[in-house]
């Protein structure tokens, strides 16, 4: 091909030039005349029941159009299954102004409805509501012991309860050589994207809608807001151009999609729902979660016995569950293991996944006490790491597609310069501080899932891709363009990438790394099929130079097909429209997993993660001031683009460990530091050297495009080196995240 | 946000007048905190009365053997004003270390010393808070008290008040100059800022619609021997869990004056003389600071959240004191090595 492929090569964004200029629209910003503008009364206690709601006083300003609450809401959907979104726990939704009762701090009472935002916010202030308050509690810490295995459902596919306990364990553990255990405490944290939550609804008449939302799943919010309000699914239509960071917040239709619809089918008007910041703590969540551990091994230092148990918060109506506890058995082998997950239902909002979903928390425990077990035998962390590799999936005993973790380990280790690092804790110092080095490995399930994609050729001869699928500021656009060019040999300029939008193809909702292996191996099948039409088509014209060519023999390069054999002999795509009449060519394709030859192994990206911390020893401040992460994830579509997700999930490392925590009031059983000055999240001061390396890693079997997805891995493993590298600077071991500087006094 | 009036000042009488003849009368500069308090309905004026227009003073000006700041000046032109940096560099530090570069840009000096604390409870209009309203109890006492203070607490209130720039400010000694109803006054800095007691509503000692019009620094700015150290859950954007400030006037080794003022412990900046009286004639070693530091954490009470904060401030208080001998070559504690 004389084309270059555009796959593996570094693009920047296509959108990029709207997005810093401000010119990219988002959901909260489609502007209609006589838009009205919706804002949410949340509730003030946590629970309990609404005993009187009075709005007169609201709606007495002039230009308050209405209030809605559970009293005067149109009728809606029985059925709880009619409230489940694709990413919707075991139990029973949540569901926006349904009755009187108080299930949890922040819970959406009303909407007030009003010609312009600043005055629906006023007169949300006016409206009154008496409360009868009950005891509840917030509490994970206080009520562990009544921790209870979470109930299985639909979502459990996609998140395996932990593997069954093999060997003895106890029996492991006490007569083993070397031991170390921990106990991990990680509390709640909030997405806080930038962009907040906000729903556009413009109301066509008889029942259709067309909604800019906020979201990570268009064709799940159409789905949902079909079955709530009972409107054909063709009369629902969710956009979502740009989404400015979700993290996992818009896996699920957020409520103020539900009000903004709502609102606008009772009003036959467009209406407009903003979520404020305060109100960005009032969903999903990660939820806190309490770890303990208990690792053994021999004096060669090979792994024995393995125990991993999580209590994580859930709400009272929904398990939400995360997958904590099985990574340590992928990641090394051990005769003996036993891991266990437990849920505490508690006075909040259901949990959410949030970037790294029970990666982030279980492998700090995992990564964390390898570590400790590494200084009880003496042996180098990394190398303690490579005695214990695993060169198959310990847990189930599939192997890897493919797994270049070493190579990580190698080529991470060479670029930090680990071989400096004095084994002893306390032995490294620089002017008044201690330095640490400390590392961590991490992985991350390399999933796919069904998704369609449409792909045409026009009369120009250019390339249209379609998908429903949403870009939440990854990349999506600028790698679907380059899967979507190198199928017909195109450069990137003659294609397009068309999606955000519940009206094309069926994708899944964006989350858990698996966006490019499903949305870009249906788009690599539906060009694939376009390719072969075209083929057929181009057969079939007069005097063809194609001849008695089969698909094999022929090239796409440079808008045209050409005979391998005889690189003269070529037709034009736009030719080949032509002779079509002038009608495009195209082809959607429904593109399935493998799921036969996926099934006989594991599928999983990795890492290698390595940090240097300086500690201040007298006042404990803290600061990353290196670090290196290897990435071995199968082929790099944008290396650029991938790299940028690798660095915010670096961020993101600094700020789990060091940063990062919503706190909540258990006396009132709410969050207090609902905004980003007292929500702390890293700034520039904070952040200094980082590296990314993206390790060669050749995978046929994962899927078409032998690419695992790298949204998460970043997060994966670095919490756990910076704990281990300050453990190395100062001989503190702080398993309570995040650590401040009070814990290392 | 309410509705409200909005009135720009063409004078300082003209402001005064303005913002008496209404009992929610309130001023707006930089609109820093003021803009976010009305946001959180903790703060419903029922007039603002913009004094900006009134920015027409230079930034620094020499007063009598020390220097006059322009109230209405941003707290990024004063401590980027080369009078500042060469004389009181200090207070340009202090300034430096708080909030962020865009929030300098628009607070002025006058309101940097009436912001309010930044208490979770007192921003939160549905949780008790006598500070926001009298009489109806402290969440923070039996809450989340990480950042409150250990020092001259009440039963009603343990806030602290968040500013850095005003923790050199007492440092340095400085001046208030207000006007209102009942005229011009000179205000001590260690005079101006109240202790919570049973009047935690009241933050300072301004009389009701008084303008604070000008501040004004002595003669000696210590530039020699200072130093400003924060500690803090992140190294920008974010308030101090302790903050010190130290300036000494050395005699050879020994020191013959020593200012010693912290944040972040107390509902004003805290400075205890006799502390800085001991040191007085004293040789300036690390047994002394710490003496020193022994003597201005005396009687500190803590909370659930933050019984680190004496033994923090007591080691923040030796570094910076350190710190101030040399202040080119000492390198703060939030800093990584250079």
């Amino acid at each position: 091909m004389s084309t270059q492929p555009a796959i593996g090569q570094s693009i920047s964004r296509l959108e990029g030039f709207e997005k810093v200029t401000g010119s990219a629209k988002y959901a909260g910003e489609y502007n209609v005349p006589d838009l009205l503008y919706g804002y949410v009364v949340n509730s003030t206690i946590t629970k309990g029941e609404i005993l009187n709601f009075n709005a007169d006083a609201a709606l007495a300003l002039p230009g308050v159009i209405k209030v809605f609450y559970y009293g005067n809401r149109p009728s809606l959907a029985w059925f709880n299954m009619q409230y489940a979104d694709m990413d919707a726990p075991p139990g029973t939704p949540f569901r926006p102004l349904q009755d009187a009762e108080i299930k949890y701090n922040g819970q959406p009472i009303a909407l007030v409805v009003a010609e312009s935002f600043e005055l629906a916010k006023y007169a949300a202030t006016l409206v009154k509501v008496d409360y009868k308050e009950e005891t509840f509690t917030t509490d994970l810490i206080a009520n562990q012991a009544s921790a209870r295995s979470p109930k299985v459902g639909l979502a459990t596919a996609l998140k395996p309860p932990p593997p069954k306990p093999v060997g003895d364990f106890e029996a492991a553990y006490d007569t083993a050589f070397a031991k170390a255990s921990g106990k991990f405490i990680h509390g709640t944290e909030h997405h806080n994207p930038l962009e907040l939550f906000a729903t556009t609804t413009i109301y066509e008449g008889k029942g259709k809608v067309t909604i800019y939302d906020k979201t990570q799943g268009t064709v799940n919010c159409q789905l949902y807001v079909g079955n709530v309000f009972g409107l054909h699914f063709k009369d629902v239509r969710v956009i979502s151009p740009y989404v400015g960071g979700a993290f996992g917040s818009g896996l699920r239709p957020q409520y103020q999609l539900f009000l903004s619809v709502m609102a606008a089918l009772e009003l036959k008007r467009a209406v407009r729902v903003t979520l404020d910041r305060t109100q960005m703590f009032s969903f999903g969540h990660r939820p806190p979660t309490t770890q303990f551990t208990r690792f053994a091994a021999a004096a060669d230092g090979s792994l024995r016995a393995i125990n991993h148990t999580a209590i994580a918060e859930t709400s009272r109506f929904e398990d939400y569950t995360e997958v904590v506890v099985n990574w340590a058995h992928m990641l090394y082998p051990a005769k003996n293991t036993l891991m266990e997950y437990k849920l505490v239902p508690l006075d909040v909002f259901s949990p959410l996944d949030m970037r790294a979903p029970g990666g982030s928390t279980g492998l700090h425990a995992v990564e964390s006490t390898m570590d400790a077990l590494s200084y009880q035998l003496g042996i180098d962390p990394l190398e303690f790491r490579l005695i214990n590799y695993a060169e198959k999936d310990e847990s189930t005993g599939r192997p890897y597609s493919s797994k270049e973790l070493r190579k990580c380990y190698e080529e991470g280790a060479a670029r930090f310069g680990w071989s400096e690092r004095l084994p002893q804790p306390r032995s490294m110092k620089r002017g008044n501080k201690l330095v640490g080095y400390g590392m961590a490995t991490g992985i991350w399930e390399a999933m796919q899932l069904p998704a369609r994609a449409k792909a045409l050729i026009n009369a120009e001869g250019k390339l249209e891709v379609s998908s429903a699928v949403t870009d939440i500021g990854t990349g999506t656009l600028t790698v679907m363009t380059q899967i979507a060019a190198d199928t017909l040999g195109l450069a990137m300029d003659d294609v397009t990438f068309s999606y955000g939008d519940s009206k094309m193809a069926f994708a899944p909702i964006q989350g858990g790394s698996f966006t490019v292996a499903t949305v870009g191996s249906a788009i690599k099948a539906a060009g694939l099929a376009l390719a072969k039409k075209l083929f057929r088509k181009a057969k079939q014209m007069q005097n063809s130079p194609l001849g008695k060519a089969k698909f094999e023999d022929v090239e796409f390069r440079d808008g045209l097909i050409a005979l391998k054999a005889q690189p003269k002999a070529v037709i034009a795509l736009k030719d080949i429209v032509s002779a079509n009449k002038g009608r495009a060519i195209q082809s959607t394709n429904f593109n399935l997993p493998k799921v036969m030859k996926l099934k006989n192994y594991s599928r999983a990206a990795h890492s290698a993660a390595f940090v240097e911390v300086e500690v201040d020893e007298e006042l404990g401040v803290i600061n990353v001031t290196r670090a290196v992460t290897a990435v071995a994830a199968g082929k790099i579509i944008n290396p650029k683009t991938a790299r940028s997700q690798i660095l915010g999930g670096m961020v993101w490392s600094i700020s789990k460990a060091l940063r990062e925590e919503t706190i909540t009031d258990h006396n009132f059983g709410k969050y207090m530091n609902q905004n980003l000055g007292e929500y702390h999240i890293p700034v520039h001061a904070d952040i200094h050297e980082l590296d990314v390396i993206f390790v060669e890693e050749k995978d046929d079997i994962v899927n078409e495009l032998g690419s695992k997805g790298i949204g998460e891995i970043g997060l994966a493993a670095m919490p756990a080196a910076i704990a281990n590298a300050i453990f190395h600077a100062t001989g503190k071991r702080i398993n309570r995240f995040p650590i401040h500087l009070d814990d290392l006094m | 946000m309410h509705n409200f009036r909005y009135k720009a000042a063409t004078s300082v009488s003209d402001a005064v007048v303005e913002v008496n003849q209404s009992a929610e009368g309130q001023f707006v500069a930089g609109g820093t905190n003021v803009l976010d308090l009305m946001k959180y309905f903790v703060a419903k004026p029922e007039v603002l009365v913009d004094v900006n227009p009134l920015n027409s003073l230079p930034v620094v000006s020499e007063y009598k053997e020390g220097v006059r700041l322009s109230a209405f000046a941003t707290n990024a032109d004063t401590a980027y004003h080369p009078i500042i940096e060469k004389r009181y560099p200090l207070l340009s530090k202090a300034i430096l270390a708080g909030a962020s570069a865009q929030i300098r840009n628009m607070a002025t000096n006058g309101g940097n010393l009436l912001q309010r604390t930044r208490c979770y409870y007192f921003y939160d209009v549905n949780t008790p808070c006598n500070k926001r309203e009298p009489g109806t109890g402290c969440s923070a006492i039996r809450g989340y008290n990480r950042m409150m203070a250990i020092m001259g607490t009440s039963e009603h209130c343990i806030a602290v008040f968040p500013s850095d720039m005003c923790v050199a400010l007492a440092a340095l000694g400085a001046v208030v100059n207000t006007d209102g109803m009942q005229g011009k006054r000179e205000i001590p800095f260690a005079d101006f800022h109240r202790l919570p007691g049973d009047h935690p509503e009241k933050d300072n000692n301004l009389l009701a619609g008084e303008l604070i019009t000008g501040i004004d620094l002595p003669a000696e700015g210590f530039a020699e021997h200072y130093a400003y150290l924060k500690l803090r859950d992140r190294n920008s954007y974010a308030f101090a869990l302790v903050s010190v400030a130290v300036v000494f006037r050395l005699d050879g080794d020994l020191i013959s004056e020593a200012r010693i003022a912290l944040g972040g412990i107390a509902h004003k900046p805290w400075r205890v003389l006799d502390a800085e009286l001991y040191l007085q004639g004293k040789s300036a070693t690390v047994d002394h600071f710490a003496a020193a530091a022994e003597i201005i954490l005396q009687g500190a009470k803590t909370f659930e959240f933050n019984s680190f904060k004496p033994e923090l401030a007591r080691r923040a208080i030796i570094r910076c004191c350190k710190m101030a001998l040399s202040p080119d070559t000492q390198l703060p504690g939030a800093q990584p090595s250079a």
